[in-house]
C-alpha cells in the first residue's frame, strides 16, 4: 500500500512561492479542460482564446483594463479586510449598495461642476459600502458574532434592494426596464484613453491600492493592523487596540467595495441595473487570495482574472463556449492557489506500507 | 511469567532539522517496574514517548513490544499494542463526560451505550483505586480528577505499558503521594509503568531503574536504589548544578504596586478571584504560588490590563490603575511577561517588530515607520540580551529561549517600576532558565518589584522575598521565603487549612 | 384554507431545504470544519439534481443524483479542508464558486440558459393525516419526522456521533484516543454534503419543478447562521429553520394584501434575512465555538 502524506518543510520553499502563480493557472487549466470538452470546443484552441486572445488587439486589451477595474477595488477590500483578520465577504453587497448610493448621486448633481460631481458621488459611493460594512463589524466587536455570516447574510439583502428599487420606485420611466434613470452627464468618469472605455476608475483604484500599499506596509498604522491580522491576542497584549483596527479595516474595506460599485455606474453603465455586479464581490476574494493578499499581488490578479473575464466573452462567442466557464475557472483556481500554497510549507511523503513494516 | 522486556526501544532516531532530538536511543523496560525517564527540558523524553505512542514518526528505529517487533504509526496502533499515555497536555475533551472520554476510540459497535459505560468505568476505578464520576462533564473537573481519567482511559483500554509525562507537574504533594499509590498498585498487576520526570526526588522515590537522557542520547540507565542524587544530576547535566540564588539580604522598600480586595469572573463567568489584597515592594520578588486554575490567570491578566476586575483596586506607585488597557498599563510602567510566550509575540512579525511593538508611535517619522530606527532597536537589544536572532528574522523561527529573550528584552529595556511575570522558564532548557531569572533578581536588585506567578516550587523558593498561596481565588497563605517548604506550601495550595487568615 | 393554517404550511415547506442544510452544516461544523460550500453544494444539488430527473424522466434519480453531488461536493471540501489543511473560509467559498460556475455553465450548454428550463412534474404532495396544514412533500415528512430525529441520535448516542463531536472539539485528544480525524472529518463531510444536495434538489424536485438561475439565492448562508443560531444543537437549529420559514412564508402572504401593495416584493423578500440577522444578535452573541473549529489537525 502506498500512502501520501504531508510533511512540514523546515522552512517555506521560497522557489515554489514564486512558481505558485504560473503552476496554478496550469494545474487549473487541466482541471476545467472537461468542461471545454463538453462544450465541444478545442482546450487548446479554447484556453488561447481565453488568455492569449484579449492581449491580442487593442480593444480587447483595454477591456481588459476596464473588467481589472472593479476586481482591483473588490480585490483590494478585501485584501485589507484579510489582512486585519477580518473575514469580510460582503464585498458584494457592499459594492451593490456603493452603485445604488452612486446612481442615486448621479442623478442630483446635474448642476455640479463636473469634478464636485464626481467627488460627491465617490464620497457618498464609498460611504454606501462603508455603512453596509458597519452592522457586521459593529456585531463583531460588540457581541462577538462571526462576520463571516453577517457579511454574507447582506450580500442578498443588498441585491434584493437593488431589485426591489429597480422593479419599484426606480422603474425606467421611458424604457419601463428595470433599470433606473441615467446619471448626469458631469457625473460621468472621464475616459483616460481614446477610443476605450478605460476611465478614471482605473486611476482612482491604482492610486487607492498605491495607498493602501503604503499604508500597510510604511506605517505604525499598517503594522498594528498587520499584527491585529496574524495574532489578535499578541496585538491586544502588546497595546494595539484591536477593535478600532478591525472596525478600521472593516469599513475601509467596505469603502473600496462601495467604490468598485462606483467605477461600475460611473464609468461604464451610467445606471443601476440588476446585473451590475454579477459576483465581482465574491472574485474579489479569488484576487487577493491569487495576490497573496498584497496590494502588488492584487493588482496582477486583477488583471489577470480581467483577462480572463474578457476570454471568456470572446470564447462565447467564438467558440460556443458558455462564458461561464470563467466562473468555473476563477473558483477552481481559487482552490488550486490555496493547495500549492500548502505544499510552499509542505512537502509530500510518499511511503510504501511495506517499506515501514518493523520500523515504528 | 518470562524474562521479556515489556518494551524494548533499539535504535530510535527523530531529527528536527539539523536538531537530533533522540539519536539511536535503547530502551528496555520490564513488566512491572516503574522506569523513570530523566532529563532536563528539551533532552528528548517527550519525543521519545510520543514515538512510542505513535504520536511523531521517526527516522529510523525499532519497538518491539513483549519481544516482539511492532508496527506503530499512530496511538490507534499504540493502542491495540496495549501502550497507553497519560500527556503532560491532557489529550481530554473537555465539554464531554468522563464516561464519553474513557470510551472514546474505544468504542465496540456502532451505538453507544453510556450506562455501559458508566459502568464500566466506575467498576475499572473500584479496581485500581482511581476514583472519577463517570457522568461529570470533563471540564469541570480539577487537574488532578483529569489525570485520574486520563488513567483511567489508558487502564479501559487494557493497556499493560502506561506513559505519563511528566505527571507531578501538575499536581500539589499530597497528590503525587496519591497518584504514587495508584502506580505502585498497577505494577503489581504487572503493568509497566514509564514515568517521565526532571526531578530528583520523585525519580528515587517510585522508580526501580532510571534511564538519563541528555541532549538527545541516552547517557546510562541505572537501578535506582544503586545511585545517588549526585550521581543522578550529574548524568542529567553533564555538570554539577549550580543554580541562581537569591542574595539573602532582601532591602524591599516603599510599595510599589498595591492590590485591594481584587475580584474578577472567569469567561464562564464564576468567580475567579475573591478580594485578593498584596502589596509587592521595590526591590522584592513576591511569589505565587498555587495550582493552575485557582485564579492566577486571572490576577495576572488584571495586572496586564487583559480584562476588567469585577471589585477592586490596582495602584502602582500611588497611580490608581484599575481597569486601565494593556497600552495604559505599559505606558504607567508595567513590564508584562506572560505565561504562554505566544501571547505577547506575533510570530510571523519580525523580531525587530515584535521589539517596538508596545511602543510603535516612537518608531514613526510623520505618518511614516522608521524603519531604520527600528533595526537599531533591535540590534541593540539582541546584542545586551544575547537573543541568537537577526533583526528581520520571524519571531516564530525562534527557539524557546530565544522567544522569552525576545520578551524579557521588549519588556525589561524600559526599565519597568513592576514587572508581572508567570511561569518564566516553563519548557526552557538550563541555561535559558539560569539566564532568565538571573535578569529577574538584576531586575530586583535595581529596584523593581516583581510578581512572579510560578507552579514550580523549586523556582518561588529560589527567587521570592515572600511568597503567597492562591486556592480558588483567594490568598490562603502568605509567609516570608525563609519560612516555606514544600510541604507546607503544599498544604496551603491544596487547600487544607488556612495558615493565617488574610484581612 | 385559513391564513394560519396556510402560513403553517408553507412554514414547514420553506423550512424542509434549510433543515436539510442545517443539519448537513452542523455536522461539518462539530466535526470542526466550517462548510462554506453548502451554497454551492445546494445550488448543484438543485441543478444536477432536475438535470438528472430530466434526462431519466425519474424524480428518485434526480434525487440520487443531487445527494451524489452532494457527497462529491463534500468529498472535495475533506481533500482542501482536512488532508491539505487549507484555510476553511477560502476553501468553503472557491467550492461554492465552482459549483454554482459549474451548475450554470451546464445550464447553458443543456438548455442554451433560458432563465425558466421546461418543467419537469415534481414530487406530489401526500396527506398522511388528513389535515391540510400537514398535506406536504414526503421529503419534508422525512425531514421532520426521520432526518432530525436520526441525525440527532447518531450524532448524540453512537460511536461516529462521538468521533465527530470529539475531532470537531479536541482533534489532538480523538487522535491519542485512537480515532482517526481525518477519516471522522471525512464522513462528516460527506454526510454533511448528501443532505446539503438533498436540500438543494427540494426546490427544483418538490416545491417548484423547474431551474431557475440563483434558485438558492443565499440560503445555503441562512443555514450557517441558523447553526450559530442554534449553538451547533440540531433541535435548536430546525427551530431557526422554521423562524425564517415562518418570517418568509409571512412576507409571501402580506404582499397579497392591498395595503401592501406599494412596497417591492422584494423588499418584503430581504425581511427573513434581516430576521435571522437579528436573531444572531440576539441569541448568537459570544457563543461558544466547537473548540477546533477551523483548525486543521496535524501530528505535531
Amino acid at each position: 500500500m502506498i500512502s501520501l502524506r504531508l510533511e512540514p518543510r523546515a522552512a517555506p520553499a521560497r522557489w515554489l512561492g514564486l512558481a505558485v502563480g504560473p503552476a496554478a493557472v496550469v494545474v487549473t487549466f487541466i482541471l476545467t479542460l472537461g468542461f471545454v470538452v463538453a462544450a465541444g470546443a478545442s482546450p487548446i484552441q479554447a484556453y488561447r482564446t481565453f488568455i492569449v486572445g484579449p492581449l491580442t488587439s487593442r480593444y480587447d486589451g483595454l477591456e481588459v483594463l476596464v473588467a481589472a477595474t472593479p476586481l482591483l477595488f473588490t480585490g483590494a477590500a478585501v485584501a485589507i479586510a484579510f489582512r486585519a483578520g477580518y473575514w469580510n465577504i460582503g464585498a458584494e453587497g457592499q459594492l451593490l449598495v456603493g452603485a445604488i448610493a452612486a446612481a442615486w448621486a448621479g442623478t442630483v448633481v446635474g448642476g455640479m461642476p463636473q469634478v464636485l460631481a464626481i467627488a460627491v458621488m465617490i464620497g457618498l459611493g464609498a460611504l454606501g459600502g462603508a455603512v453596509w460594512a458597519l452592522g457586521p463589524a459593529l456585531m463583531r466587536i460588540i457581541l462577538g458574532i462571526d462576520e463571516v455570516v453577517t457579511t454574507l447574510l447582506l450580500n442578498p439583502v443588498a441585491l434584493l434592494i437593488v431589485t426591489g428599487l429597480l422593479n419599484g420606485p426606480w422603474r425606467n420611466p421611458v424604457t419601463q426596464f428595470p433599470e433606473s434613470r441615467e446619471i448626469a452627464a458631469n457625473a460621468h468618469f472621464p475616459h483616460i484613453i481614446p477610443d476605450s472605455r478605460v476611465n478614471l476608475g482605473l486611476v482612482l483604484a491604482l492610486v487607492l491600492i498605491a495607498a493602501a500599499w503604503f499604508v500597510l506596509g510604511r506605517t505604525p498604522i499598517g503594522l498594528r493592523l498587520r499584527a491585529t491580522g496574524l495574532s489578535p491576542d499578541a496585538a491586544r497584549f502588546a497595546g494595539i487596540g484591536v477593535e478600532r483596527i478591525i472596525l478600521g479595516a472593516a469599513l475601509t474595506s467596505g469603502a473600496m467595495a462601495g467604490l468598485a460599485g462606483v467605477s461600475l455606474v460611473a464609468g461604464i453603465n451610467f445606471q443601476l441595473t440588476d446585473g451590475i455586479s454579477s459576483g465581482l464581490g465574491y472574485t474579489g476574494i479569488v484576487v487577493a487570495t491569487l495576490g497573496a493578499l498584497t496590494m502588488p499581488g492584487v493588482i496582477l490578479a486583477a488583471l489577470f482574472l480581467g483577462d480572463l473575464v474578457v476570454g471568456a466573452d470572446s470564447a462565447g462567442l467564438e467558440l460556443g463556449v458558455p462564458s461561464q466557464l470563467a466562473d468555473i475557472v476563477k473558483g477552481a483556481l481559487l482552490l488550486v492557489v490555496i493547495s500549492l500554497l500548502v505544499l510552499r510549507r509542505n512537502r509530500i511523503a510518499i511511503r510504501r506500507g511495506t517499506e515501514a513494516k518493523g520500523a515504528v | 511469567m518470562n524474562d521479556t522486556p515489556a518494551v524494548e526501544l533499539r535504535d530510535v532516531t527523530k531529527r528536527y532539522g539539523s536538531l537530533v532530538a533522540n539519536d539511536r536511543i535503547e530502551l528496555t523496560v520490564a513488566r512491572g517496574e516503574v522506569h523513570a525517564l530523566l532529563g532536563e527540558n528539551g533532552a528528548g523524553k517527550t519525543t521519545l514517548m510520543r514515538i512510542l505512542y505513535g504520536l511523531t514518526r521517526p527516522d529510523a528505529g525499532a519497538v518491539l513490544i513483549d519481544g516482539r517487533p511492532v508496527a506503530i504509526h499512530s496511538p490507534k496502533d499504540a493502542i491495540a499494542a496495549g501502550i497507553g499515555m497519560v500527556t503532560q497536555h491532557f489529550a481530554l475533551v473537555k465539554p464531554m463526560t468522563v464516561a464519553e472520554n474513557v470510551i472514546l476510540g474505544a468504542t465496540d459497535g456502532m451505538r453507544v451505550r453510556l450506562d455501559v459505560a458508566a459502568a464500566k468505568v466506575a467498576d475499572a476505578a473500584e479496581r485500581f483505586g482511581i476514583r472519577a464520576d463517570p457522568l461529570a462533564r470533563v471540564g469541570g473537573l480539577s487537574v488532578g480528577e483529569q489525570q485520574r481519567v486520563e488513567i483511567l482511559k489508558a487502564l479501559y483500554r487494557k493497556c499493560r505499558v502506561l506513559i505519563l509525562d511528566e505527571p507531578t507537574a501538575v499536581l500539589v504533594p499530597q497528590e503525587v503521594a496519591s497518584l504514587f499509590a495508584a502506580l505502585r498498585r498497577l505494577c503489581a498487576e504487572g503493568i509497566a509503568v514509564i514515568f517521565i520526570s526532571h526531578k530528583l526526588h520523585e525519580v528515587r522515590e517510585i522508580s526501580t531503574r532510571v534511564t538519563v537522557l541528555r541532549r538527545g542520547a541516552v547517557v546510562g540507565t541505572r537501578t535506582t536504589s544503586d545511585v545517588d542524587d549526585r550521581e543522578l544530576a550529574l548524568l542529567m547535566v553533564g555538570r554539577p548544578t549550580l543554580g541562581v540564588q537569591r542574595p539573602s539580604a532582601a532591602s524591599a522598600g516603599a510599595p510599589i504596586l498595591r492590590v485591594e480586595a481584587l475580584s474578577a469572573t472567569s469567561r464562564q463567568g464564576l468567580p475567579a478571584l475573591r478580594h485578593v489584597s498584596f502589596e509587592v515592594g521595590r526591590g522584592e520578588i513576591l511569589g505565587v504560588a498555587g495550582v493552575s486554575g485557582n485564579g492566577q490567570t486571572e490576577l495576572v491578566d488584571l495586572l496586564c490590563g487583559m480584562r476588567s476586575p469585577s471589585a477592586g483596586r490596582i495602584e502602582l506607585d500611588g497611580t490608581d490603575i484599575t481597569g486601565s488597557k494593556p497600552a495604559e498599563v505599559v505606558a504607567a510602567g508595567i513590564g508584562r511577561i506572560p505565561e504562554d510566550r505566544h501571547a505577547a509575540v506575533v510570530g510571523e512579525l519580525s523580531v525587530a517588530e515584535n521589539l517596538a511593538l508596545e511602543h510603535l508611535s516612537e518608531f514613526g517619522s510623520g505618518p511614516q515607520l522608521d524603519r531604520r530606527a527600528l533595526v537599531r532597536h533591535a540590534e541593540e537589544l539582541i546584542q545586551r540580551f544575547t537573543i541568537k536572532a537577526r533583526p528581520d528574522d520571524a519571531a516564530v523561527t525562534l527557539s524557546g529561549g530565544n522567544l522569552q529573550k525576545l520578551v524579557l528584552a521588549r519588556v525589561l529595556s524600559r526599565d519597568p517600576k513592576a514587572i508581572v511575570v508567570s511561569q518564566p522558564t516553563r519548557g526552557l532548557d538550563v541555561g535559558a532558565t539560569e539566564y532568565v531569572r538571573g535578569e529577574l533578581l538584576a531586575q530586583r536588585a535595581r529596584g523593581a518589584g516583581v510578581l512572579l506567578v510560578s507552579e514550580d516550587l523549586d523556582e518561588l523558593l529560589a527567587l521570592a522575598d515572600r511568597l503567597i498561596v492562591l486556592y480558588e481565588g483567594q490568598i490562603v497563605g502568605a509567609l516570608a521565603a525563609a519560612d516555606a517548604d514544600p510541604a507546607r506550601l503544599g498544604l496551603l495550595m491544596a487547600g487544607l487549612f488556612h495558615l493565617e487568615p488574610v484581612a | 384554507m385559513t391564513f394560519v393554517s396556510d402560513v403553517a404550511a408553507a412554514t414547514l415547506r420553506n423550512a424542509t431545504p434549510l433543515v436539510y442544510g442545517t443539519v448537513g452544516e452542523t455536522y461539518c461544523e462539530r466535526a470542526g470544519i466550517l462548510n462554506l460550500g453548502i451554497e454551492g453544494t445546494m445550488y448543484a444539488g438543485a441543478f444536477f439534481g432536475f438535470l438528472a430527473a430530466q434526462t431519466s424522466g425519474s424524480l428518485i434519480v434526480g434525487l440520487l443524483a443531487a445527494i451524489g453531488c452532494g457527497i462529491g461536493a463534500g468529498a472535495l471540501m475533506g481533500l482542501l479542508t482536512v488532508t491539505f489543511g487549507t484555510n476553511q473560509h477560502v476553501a468553503g467559498l472557491g467550492t461554492t464558486l465552482f459549483l454554482i460556475g459549474a451548475a450554470d455553465f451546464v445550464n447553458r450548454l443543456q438548455f442554451q440558459g433560458s432563465q425558466e428550463q421546461t418543467s419537469i412534474k415534481p414530487f406530489a404532495t401526500v396527506n398522511v393525516f388528513g389535515v391540510d396544514v400537514l398535506s406536504q412533500y414526503v421529503l419534508t415528512y422525512v425531514a421532520f419526522l426521520v432526518l432530525v430525529p436520526v441525525a440527532w441520535w447518531v450524532l448524540m448516542r453512537t460511536t461516529l456521533g462521538l468521533n465527530i463531536r470529539a475531532v470537531g472539539e479536541n482533534p489532538e485528544a480523538a487522535d491519542a484516543a485512537g480515532v482517526s480525524v481525518a477519516h471522522t472529518r471525512y464522513i462528516a463531510l460527506l454526510i454533511g454534503g448528501a443532505l446539503m444536495g438533498i436540500g438543494g434538489a427540494f426546490f427544483t424536485l418538490a416545491a417548484l419543478g423547474s431551474f431557475t438561475l440563483d434558485i438558492i439565492a443565499g440560503r445555503g448562508w441562512v443555514c450557517i447562521a441558523l447553526v450559530i443560531f442554534g449553538r451547533w444543537r440540531i433541535g435548536r437549529g430546525v427551530l431557526g429553520a422554521l423562524l425564517f420559514a415562518a418570517v418568509y412564508a409571512l412576507q409571501l402572504r402580506l404582499r397579497l394584501l392591498p395595503s401592501w401593495s406599494g412596497v417591492p416584493f422584494e423588499l418584503l423578500l430581504a425581511l427573513p434575512y434581516v430576521v435571522v440577522i437579528l436573531a444572531l444578535a440576539v441569541s448568537g452573541r459570544n457563543v461558544a465555538y466547537p473548540g477546533a473549529y477551523l483548525k486543521a489537525y496535524r501530528r505535531a
